[in-house]
């Protein structure tokens, strides 16, 4: 009856659209079956499964590559040495296609099809606001290994790379300190990292004395940086504060030097350029400007020395290690460190066995902070050197203690 | 009924084959997805049939109007964050502050803006209408000017972009790159539990149901002959009497409206709604999932949907950063060998098979039903070409 309502055509074409959607569904459970199978819980069997999440394909993969090649690295030294807990560790790498709504995706997949114990991944903080949910409400570990803004201690996530006051407020004070610079211009990349960044960064200013004479966001990678440089050329700064993320590196750094500028006629400092983009960026376009981060491939010490090698040897001689490698690369071992601890990769056990946790890291000693689950990190200011490496010029006495809501700064009150 | 039964003509078929076809289908949607199917698989599934919607509503506007929509991102945006505005509001609470609008520091109340998406009576329809209004607001503009082909197509396209444009510039109000995620719950289900999630899917395929019969009897009816004849004939149909800006008009807006009914519906099982989803890409992608089930064919084109988000997935889990390519060349094929998608392949195959001599249970599965017809099937070659 309803089928005369409906009219009596097209019929076949729904017998085959039943097909397709028959097949698609056998398919998926095909493919479901075999991933259940394989895995039921994190501990069982010889292996521990863990995920590496990050984008490799579209605009964030210049970076995030070798942030899994890190942890991978890290993956491989820990099974080395005869794994965690006797297990082997089994990496399921998924692609977060510098699209957050991917990164989700993706992490829900690892932690219910992949049952991994953690995941290990995130660059942007955008993609990191899409995985927290799902980390949260499943009750499962990431491990995030970039600086990012602060503003945030979700009690699933570890935080292995730099909040504000480990980074971009050492960087403002290298400015007004060493530099001596009174005006400031803000160039960022337009989503949450920049525009937090930046607010902070305008409280601070109003706190020190420092002018914000102009602020300009261009979208995630955007390649096209003649307006912004043109603007900043005519409000005539002592020196840019750079929060551009990903390829737009590449594009901001070859125009800002076409258009006659350098390090003497204009100091750039940059929150988000590091060794790694600066293979990409060609050195000549950005010699002498200067990058603040906690670990550069420079940094001293027998313990770099051993994972500079190890990069290379796995990856390449042209390959370079920088901030966020190192970040990768530390927290691959400070959750094994963890899980060893612990006994066990139970989630709830592992965050307890990580509070106060210490590692030997490239970057020197790092600890857990058990209140926020980021780490004490040294602040380093760079210089980019002729042959694309980056010396440290400042650095501070001791690591730093996390404070990612800056409760510790009167002038951040607010924010 | 007495007055449909009149209009068939005379020889057809019993029409029991199309309501035979629908049951399986829905039945396999309804019942044997969720129980073959994992929490996760399901969810993506939700999420493809979402996508489903949409792609009825192109095979509407596209397929059968001929309008090439490429900015469909931005209705499917609107429904989306009408939906998750929504959600954000109500999750935290009576007088509090949404955390995106307290990244910035701007608001220390709800902007006049998201005032009235604080009530579900409100942002609902408007996820549906305010698309809708949009697209006859611009169709009007568009269709009257008899702009088409092409020019319709980028008009559409720059939409997108600006909307995603304006998103990401007003981050203090919308959430910028990041979008809205982190949602808690959906008129009292928990969008973060699985057999909530469960429901979540069944309201999904039943509102992709009864959209595709909706859309399907628009266009078996009346006014679907029209719009086959604007699309292929713009001038003879305006001859006849007809005005084609407003035939046109109808299906764009029904499209549109689909697509903010498709976001709206994606925020809850998804959980995330950002800028990504809907620029320039993502639209184009949109029509491509329907090029590639087969534009024509209703069914299909949501069919189309689901295959192509269903292998992105898979392929990108089997070999990370490999789908791309796939994707390029699986397209170059489509465009090479199967103008008319996945439907003009299994056409060409039933037609294969028809010739062969009758042998069993092949043969009585093909040969019940009825043909499609004949207009509908075959779009006109200048059509074609642009």
């Amino acid at each position: 009856m309803i089928c005369r309502i409906l009219g009596p055509r097209a019929g076949r074409r729904c017998l085959a659209a039943v097909g397709v959607v028959l097949a698609v569904a056998v398919a998926g459970c095909g493919s479901d079956d075999s991933s259940t199978s394989a895995s039921t819980s994190p501990d069982s069997g010889d292996t521990i499964a863990v995920g590496v999440l990050h984008s490799l394909s579209s605009f964030m993969a210049i970076s995030e590559v070798s942030v899994k090649d890190a942890e991978l690295l890290a993956i491989d030294e820990i099974n080395a040495a005869g794994g965690v807990l006797g297990k082997q560790l089994k990496p399921v790498v998924e692609d977060g296609q510098s699209d957050w709504p991917t990164f989700a995706e993706k992490a829900q997949k690892l932690i219910s099809e992949d049952k991994v114990a953690v995941t290990f991944g995130g660059w942007t903080s955008a993609s990191r606001k899409a995985m927290l949910p799902v980390f949260e409400r499943n009750k499962a570990l990431l491990y995030y290994p970039v600086q990012y803004e602060g503003l945030e201690a979700s009690p699933y996530i570890f935080y292995t790379g730099a909040t504000t006051n480990q980074q971009i407020i050492p960087g403002l004070e290298f400015l007004k300190e060493e530099l001596k610079v009174k005006t400031l211009f803000l160039v960022g990349s337009d989503y949450v990292f920049p525009r937090t960044a930046n607010k902070e960064i305008k409280a601070w200013a109003k706190a020190n004395d420092m002018k914000i004479v102009g602020e300009e966001y261009s979208p995630l990678g955007n390649t096209e940086y003649a307006t912004t440089i043109n603007k900043v050329k005519k409000a005539n700064p002592d020196a840019v504060f750079q929060t551009i993320n990903g390829d737009s590196n590449v594009a901001f750094w070859k125009q800002f030097s076409n258009a006659g500028l350098d390090a003497k006629k204009l100091p750039v400092i940059s929150v988000s350029t590091a060794e790694d983009e600066v293979r990409g960026v060609g050195i000549k376009n950005i010699v002498g400007q200067y990058v603040a981060w906690n670990y550069y491939q420079t940094t001293p010490g027998e313990r770099n020395a051993k994972f500079v090698k190890a990069y290379k040897a796995k990856y390449g001689s042209d390959r370079v290690t920088d901030d966020p490698i190192e970040a990768g690369y530390v927290a691959v071992h400070l959750w094994a460190k963890a899980v060893e601890k612990a006994g066990t990769t139970d989630v709830e056990k592992v965050k307890q066995a990580s509070k106060g946790l210490t590692y030997d890291a490239p970057e020197g000693k790092v600890t857990v902070d058990g209140s926020n689950q980021h780490i004490y990190k040294t602040a380093r200011i760079g210089k980019l050197r002729p042959d694309g490496l980056i010396d440290t010029v400042s650095e501070s006495d001791e690591p730093i203690k996390p404070d990612p809501f800056l409760k510790t700064y009167d002038w951040a009150e607010g924010l | 009924m007495s007055t449909m039964a009149k209009l068939l003509p005379t020889g057809t078929p019993r029409p029991s084959a199309f309501l035979v076809r629908f049951v399986i289908m829905a039945a396999t949607l309804l019942l044997v997805a969720p129980w073959l199917l994992s929490d996760f698989r399901l969810s993506l599934l939700a999420k493809f049939l979402c996508f489903a919607i949409i792609a009825v509503g192109i095979g509407l506007a596209y397929g059968q109007g001929g309008m090439l929509v490429l900015g469909q991102g931005l209705f499917f945006g609107i429904g989306g964050y009408a939906m998750g505005m929504h959600l954000k509001i109500v999750d935290a609470g009576e007088g509090q502050l949404p955390d995106i609008l307290t990244y910035s520091g701007k608001y220390d109340s709800l902007p006049a803006l998201w005032k009235p998406f604080s009530s579900a009576w409100f942002a609902i329809p408007m996820a549906i209408l305010l698309p809708m209004a949009i697209a006859a607001l611009l169709g009007a503009a568009i269709f009257r000017q008899r702009i088409r082909g092409p020019y319709f197509a980028i008009l559409s396209q720059a939409l997108a972009a600006a909307f995603v444009v304006v998103l990401v510039g007003n981050n203090a109000l919308t959430g910028g790159t990041n979008g809205l995620t982190n949602f808690q719950s959906f008129f009292g289900l928990s969008v973060t539990s699985p057999s909530d999630q469960r429901t979540l899917y069944f309201i999904v395929v039943v509102v992709l149901l009864i959209v595709f019969l909706l859309t399907r009897e628009l266009v078996l009816g009346r006014y679907g002959r029209v719009l086959i004849a604007t699309r292929d004939d713009e001038d003879r149909v305006r001859f006849l009497g007809y005005d084609p800006a407003r035939v046109k008009l109808f299906a764009y807006v029904m499209a549109a409206g689909m697509a903010g009914l498709a976001g709206a519906l994606f925020v809850p099982v998804v959980g995330i709604i950002s800028p990504a989803l809907l620029g320039i890409v993502p639209s184009i992608e949109m029509v491509i999932w329907v090029a590639l089930g087969g534009r024509t064919v209703l069914a299909w084109a949501a069919a189309g949907a689901v295959i192509v988000n269903w292998a992105k997935t898979s392929v990108s889990e089997q070999f990370p950063s490999g789908w791309l390519y796939l994707q390029g060349l699986l397209f170059v094929v489509v465009i090479l060998y199967l103008p008319k998608g996945i439907a003009g392949a299994v056409e060409h195959i039933r037609a294969y098979i028809g010739r062969l001599p009758p042998t069993g249970g092949l043969r009585i599965l093909m040969s019940s039903g009825d043909r499609p017809p004949k207009q509908a099937a075959k779009p006109n070659p200048t059509e074609e070409a642009a």
